[in-house]
């Protein structure tokens, strides 16, 4: 299984000398809604280095919470695998998923609605060592103390209350602090500070770096909000109508993008700026649905180079630049940088 | 309490303003005691000009939206005056302010099914607001409501008007609740974080509309966010609040050139930079925002602001300044060269 592993990271982009923690290879989520099938997650294969950061971007409906869930089988793939450190997910049952999954652990976008509101925080932040069966109460006591402290929330005035009582952005604390406590290896961050308001969103982005420093953690950071995605991340992945479109380095990405998607993601972001140019009209329409999506490229009805080949062939991601892979026939070459030739 | 006094005279005599608000404030019962909201804001709009109104939650930026045509929840208390169009809205009766929301004052809402109703189709909705305020006959109105569709950016517009607002995206029923809303030709258009549910493609598409509209139609426009990206580029002037109270204001350009409320400066130094590389450390903001049931005699923002005194704490600093450019704050920032 390791074997498969490492073919998978040399597949999807990995830089080579980082050994992949996590690796997805063609992952398949369907689920039928009234009658008809939703394909929420269509043949998405990328690795995760040990110690990175890959960011997840892309629009409501593309399919990337439903892939968040698949990841820790909070969800059924319909096909493909999942390898955490060479296991494949799907194949452990009983206390082997149970042992595996204190290495994964998930943060969610709401954090009010995270936690249970009438139970008091010190059972909150206890609860994955009372599932894990750490019952030793000194132990149990020492983890919870570090933990909070880590997370920069007073033990001594949160402990006895009760989540109702905190803020958001004290919630979104407490859930980090709750994903920390059994020291994982992975953590999915699924939209973690898009319910934030602008002041606090800063605060959390910079506890999860300073925890991921400190936990040595790997994380998958799932957001639509580019800035965001961009102050976290070694490697972003962008994904449109289920499939991904992009993987390449952030710097990257960002500079030079290679799939007309993420330089249309790219360009709409609205900048705190007056000086800033508006973005040209984008004449782009929406995205279609998940329940139909287009034939060949999923991009093509919205896509300013799209041509016939476009609708009868789909793309297949492809090495463009080192480490950039583009899903798109026509990629874009020019370096947005000095708005001029290829690189 | 601490209000402006300051009119502004560079931005013109005030008879000309369409919308003016004087110690405007807002009170709800809350279970923790008396929630002040909006604490004592006055501001100017005049016609054809966009307003940005910018703050996080509790900042009181949607009922302060609200109190202007005294959409407020049952039990808020409302005090000050607004002049909207030579009439005094805070003196009008329910009747009359009924007439006068969706005709001359509209509002979008974050999410569009807020207007919408669901079980009628987006024609008939238009076409019974047509005819309601404007006195259209049924045929004319019908004739409206498709252009109007149309230009919103609904394609084939004859064939959508017998939609459902369920069988639209979440952008394009922002579409049909941006063309309701302008059905009227309304002088003023309050549009309340009309984008923050939407992606950020469909985002940048809908504020193009609204601008479009806003500069053809020259509307007078409140454009509400928690996002200063939003408001750079699409406003003339924009006031900052927190905690209630208006803080900071000024022409959209001068603001961002040089602001001297800490909290500005603050909010716009926690945006995490697209030219930064990746790991940078982004410039929080400390602490949490005040508990709006319990206020305190000095500046809001007192106990989170790097530059803060004593005197902050003491006394509320009162929104001072020039004509143009206007901040609370005892201690600002020095002006930009």
């Amino acid at each position: 299984m390791t074997d498969s592993a490492s073919d998978t990271a040399q597949q999807t982009g990995t830089p080579t000398d980082a050994p992949s923690l996590l690796s997805v290879e063609d992952l398949v989520v369907e689920y039928v809604l009234g009658g008809k099938t939703v394909h929420a997650v269509s043949g998405v294969s990328f690795a995760l280095g040990r110690g990175e950061t890959l960011g997840l971007v892309g629009e409501s409906g593309c399919g990337k919470s439903t892939l968040a869930r698949a990841l820790l089988r909070l969800t059924q793939a319909r096909s493909g695998r999942v390898l955490f450190d060479g296991v494949d997910l799907a194949t452990l049952r009983g206390p082997a998923l149970r042992a595996l999954r204190r290495r994964l652990q998930i943060i969610f976008q709401d954090p009010i609605a995270s936690l249970n509101p009438r139970r008091r925080v010190a059972d909150l932040i206890a609860e994955p060592l009372r599932i894990a069966g750490i019952t030793d109460a000194v132990e149990r006591r020492r983890r919870i103390l570090d933990v909070l402290a880590a997370v920069g929330l007073d033990a001594e005035l949160a402990l006895g209350r009760f989540a109702h009582e905190f803020s958001g952005g004290q919630c979104q604390r407490l859930c980090i602090a709750r994903a920390l406590i059994l020291e994982p290896e992975l953590i999915v961050c699924d939209e973690p500070v898009s319910a934030l308001d602008v002041s606090i969103r800063a605060q959390i982005i910079n506890l999860l770096e300073a925890m991921k420093a400190r936990y040595g953690l790997t994380l998958l950071f799932i957001a639509h909000d580019l800035a965001v995605v961009k102050a976290v991340s070694d490697r972003v992945a962008v994904m449109y109508l289920g499939k991904l479109v992009e993987i390449a380095p952030t710097e990257r990405l960002f500079r030079s993008p290679g799939h007309p998607y993420t330089a249309l993601l790219l360009q709409a972001i609205p900048r705190p700026d007056p000086e800033a140019p508006l973005p040209e009209r984008l004449s782009v329409g929406e995205p279609p649905s998940p329940l139909a999506p287009p034939s060949g490229c999923r991009f093509r009805t919205r896509c300013p180079r799209a041509a016939t080949r476009c609708g009868e062939q789909e793309p297949t991601l492809r090495e463009i630049a080192p480490d950039q892979f583009v899903a798109c026939h026509f990629p874009l070459g020019r370096d947005l940088s000095n708005g001029g030739a290829a690189p | 309490m601490a209000v402006a006094s300051q009119r502004a005279p560079a931005a013109g005599p005030a008879a000309t303003a369409l919308l003016r608000l004087e110690d405007v404030a807002v009170e709800l019962p809350s279970p923790r005691g008396v929630l002040r909201a909006v604490d004592g804001v006055s501001l100017e709009l005049e016609a054809g000009r966009t307003l940005g109104i910018v703050g996080e939650s509790g900042s009181g930026k949607t009922m302060l939206s609200r109190a202007i045509a005294r959409l407020l929840p049952r039990g808020a208390k409302l005090s000050g005056r607004v002049d909207f169009d030579g009439q005094t809205l805070s003196a009008l009766g329910p009747e009359a302010l009924r007439r006068l929301r969706g005709r001359a004052l509209a509002f979008i809402f974050q999410d569009p099914m807020t207007s919408l109703n669901p079980v009628l189709s987006i024609g008939s909705q238009l076409i019974e607001t047509l005819r309601e305020h404007l006195g259209l006959e049924t045929p004319k109105a019908q004739r409206r409501a498709v252009e109007l569709l149309g230009e919103v950016g609904i394609p084939s517009p004859e064939q959508r008007l017998k939609h459902y607002p369920h069988q639209f995206s979440g952008g394009m029923r922002q579409r049909v609740a941006i063309a309701i809303a302008l059905s009227c030709e309304p002088k003023l258009l309050i549009a309340d974080e009309p984008t923050t549910a939407l992606d950020v493609t469909v985002q940048a598409q809908i504020l193009d509309l609204l601008a479009r509209e806003q500069r053809q139609r020259r509307m007078a426009m409140i454009l509400i966010t928690h996002d200063l990206g939003v408001v750079a580029g699409r406003t003339d002037e924009v006031a900052v609040m927190y905690a209630g109270r208006v803080v900071e204001r000024a022409p959209t350009r001068r603001l961002f050139r040089g602001m001297r409320m800490p909290y500005t400066e603050a909010l716009i130094a926690a945006i995490p930079e697209l030219e930064a590389p990746p790991h940078t450390p982004l410039k929080a903001i400390a602490g949490l925002p005040p508990d709006p049931t319990r206020r305190s005699p000095g500046c809001a923002f007192a106990p989170r602001c790097p530059r803060s005194a004593a005197r902050c704490r003491e006394a509320a600093p009162p929104l001072a300044g020039d004509g143009q450019h206007q901040f609370a704050c005892w201690n600002p920032l020095g002006p930009s060269a």
